[in-house]
């Protein structure tokens, strides 16, 4: 029988199977920010220990750091300890650094794609749970937590069961005003927030074909909003020409025989998935959230939904719960519902073509006059420079827009980029959590551009009016 | 890390699916560059009515008299849901629990519980309901896990759990999990030997 995708990464990276043990897989990469990395660090060196490959390691600062300006004293004072200790670290264990001011500083699942860090076939780990998103690129990546971190330094090595798999046909193409976001956001409310747990996915199908790396990178960055640990793409031209010429990809020669290697890394036609959704991705709607999870969505002409629109009791109560705190009631539309905040950023959407997008539809507009603060963070210095260089800056802060510096902001809020409690967020980040953007905050997860809609009409509302 | 072999203590109920790590460690407090010092912040959300902690919320069961102590805690499904944070082990761990017990975990919190000696048991649906209508009989009851047997007992109740062979063993004996693969260092190194160029360029700082 043929392979799958991942079966195909994950057997050439196991080294060893030692009786009674699972498999010891090799690390290609490790992508190293400053918030759980510290202990990992302070483990090696308390047991005397090196990192075996420095190299295959890269860092920067996104977490927690201040994204109004580009210095240690504009962080608060816990933030600015662990990005010293972050520069500290690579310093004394030999890892590349990229600190404020580069072009390549910036969110973590931004920085390793666009220094070509990142490559198709490689096995690649971070301490953020968000690293699913360089699957993007037919790389098996999946989060862990800082002890593994820690493995990773010490031996290059992981100890890794094998997934079960599931293969996301996405059929058709998205309309106009529909993006990776809406898909990804229409796959996790099918799925809930636990369909994918124990499995690698696998999207595939015409929908993802048609989409850029960008858009496929939204796509698999949220795969662990609904369990699974690793979310992935087959390589192909649109990968490759993405990573030509890349500062860290492969070179001329080297480059090519790499991409015939690349060209090998899909699915047979034969392989066998243990589980399989398909989803028509041309009758899709944009994409909302209404909850507190990301499962919690809707298509945007939708109504609020009851309790009892679930059938399984544990649905019911969560919906109840969620619409308490998001102050939503059941049975009213969802378009209207006043925004307060919008934020445009995150590793979701913090990429160049999102913010050519959300700028098509603000050109020419001004915020809505209830709308408190519209924040937009792009994803790297890089991203910022090319916004810039292209003039969207401009839009955006015409709009009303503040124009930041990269870093991760209102997605998760460990900065001072935060929502006061009940403040309604029009979010392109990725969680919708409790307090997720600040202490009772209300976050509606979607796209971009109609992220930007929002901010426009200040209320939740269809982007395809402005299209 | 922590051995875990048995273990009896007060379990304390949290009936609440997707308990995710934001809730478990609120992000304020992942601004710190040692292990220690999370458990006073576990739930913060849900534990405290005011933000510097001084104002515990009476109606959160952690703070309740008849859990004090609690070293159990038991709760619905995918518990640890969302970010890669080891705090939220660590949280736990910090608190004074040694168990959680759950139908089902998200992934990677799962592996961190094993990797700090925080064991992440799963029983069936009906078992864990099984537990909760126990547990709300009694308030403050205490269960005894045994990791040698693989059992949770509860009274005359006894349920089976399984736990990979491999993960078991670390925890029973409290192995660290580098010593053991720098073990293999030779075969890594002949691993590395055959990589593929344009996979083996490193990055130099």
């Amino acid at each position: 029988m043929g392979k799958t995708l991942y079966d195909k990464i994950y057997d050439s990276h196991v080294i060893f199977t030692q009786e009674g043990e699972l498999p010891t897989l090799y690390i290609d990469r490790q992508l190293v920010h400053e918030v759980t990395s510290p202990q990992a660090f302070s483990g090696i060196e308390a047991a005397g220990r090196r990192l075996h490959r420095p190299d295959l390691h890269l860092a920067t600062i996104d977490h927690d750091i201040s994204t109004r300006e580009q210095t240690l004293e504009a962080c608060s004072p816990m933030a600015r300890e662990q990005i010293n200790a972050l520069l500290a670290n690579t310093k004394k264990f030999g890892v590349k650094f990229f600190g404020f001011g580069d072009d390549n500083q910036g969110v973590v699942h931004i920085i390793g794609p666009q220094t070509g860090f990142t490559l198709p076939g490689t096995t690649l780990v971070c301490g953020d749970s968000h690293t699913a998103t360089h699957g993007a690129f037919g790389a098996l990546a999946f989060g862990i937590g800082t002890s593994e971190v820690e493995h990773v330094m010490a031996t290059q090595t992981l100890k890794q069961g094998r997934l079960k798999t599931m293969k996301i046909e996405c059929t058709g193409r998205l309309q106009q005003g529909v993006y990776a976001k809406d898909l990804i956001l229409a796959i996790i409310s099918k799925l809930t927030t636990a369909g994918g747990t124990g499995y690698a996915v696998e999207f595939c199908g015409e929908a993802v074909r048609a989409l850029s790396m960008e858009g496929r990178m939204t796509l698999s960055n949220m795969a662990i909003e609904f369990g699974a640990k690793a979310g992935m793409i087959a390589p192909d031209e649109t990968t490759f020409a993405y990573l030509k010429g890349k500062m860290y990809a492969p070179k001329g020669e080297e480059f090519e025989e790499a991409c015939e290697y690349w060209k090998t890394l899909k699915s047979d036609e034969d392989a066998h998935f243990d589980a399989t959704v398909t989803i028509d991705a041309s009758t899709l709607e944009p994409y909302v959230t209404w909850g507190t999870n990301p499962g919690q969505g809707a298509p945007i002409s939708a109504l609020v939904p009851f309790p009892h629109d679930f059938a399984d009791v544990t649905e019911q109560k969560s919906c109840q719960k969620a619409l308490e705190y998001i102050a939503l009631r059941s049975g009213d539309p969802l378009i209207g519902t006043p925004v307060d905040y919008v934020f445009i950023g995150s590793c979701t959407n913090g990429r160049i073509e999102d913010f050519r997008e959300a700028a098509k539809v603000l050109k020419g507009h001004k915020i809505a006059p209830n709308i408190q603060l519209a924040l937009a963070v792009p994803g790297s210095g890089l991203v910022k420079r090319i916004a810039e260089e292209e003039g969207l800056d401009k839009i955006f802060k015409d709009a009303g827009f503040e124009w930041r510096n990269p870093g991760c902001s209102m997605c998760l809020a460990m900065n001072d980029d935060k929502a006061p409690p009940k403040v309604r967020v029009a979010s392109t980040s990725n969680r919708n959590f409790v307090g997720r953007q600040g202490k009772d905050s209300r976050t509606h997860l979607m796209s971009p551009a109609t992220a930007a809609a929002c901010a426009i009409k200040g209320c939740l509302c269809d982007v395809r009016e402005f299209l | 890390m922590q051995k875990f072999t048995e273990h009896t203590g007060i379990v304390v109920p949290l009936d609440s699916a997707n308990i995710d790590t934001d809730q478990i460690i609120p992000k304020q407090f992942l601004l710190a560059v040692d292990r220690n010092g999370f458990g006073k912040h576990l739930f913060h959300d849900w534990r405290y009515l005011d933000e510097e902690e001084t104002k515990p919320n009476p109606d959160f069961n952690l703070n309740k008299k008849v859990f004090a102590g609690a070293s159990i805690l038991l709760a619905r499904d995918n518990f640890g849901n969302g970010s890669s944070r080891e705090h939220a082990p660590w949280a736990l761990m910090g608190y004074g629990i040694r168990a959680v017990i759950a139908p089902s975990f998200a992934d990677i919190f799962y592996n961190n519980a094993l990797g700090n000696g925080l064991l992440p048991l799963k029983l069936t649906k009906e078992e864990v309901d099984k537990l909760f209508v126990e547990v709300n009989k009694e308030p403050g009851v205490s269960i005894t896990i045994s990791l040698v047997n693989c059992t949770v007992k509860l009274r005359d109740l006894t349920f089976n759990f399984t736990l990979d062979e491999f993960r078991r063993h670390c925890l029973l004996e409290g192995l660290d999990a580098i010593s053991l693969t720098l073990e293999h260092e030779d075969e890594i190194a002949r691993f590395e030997k055959n990589m593929e160029s344009w996979k083996a360029h490193g990055v130099t700082p």
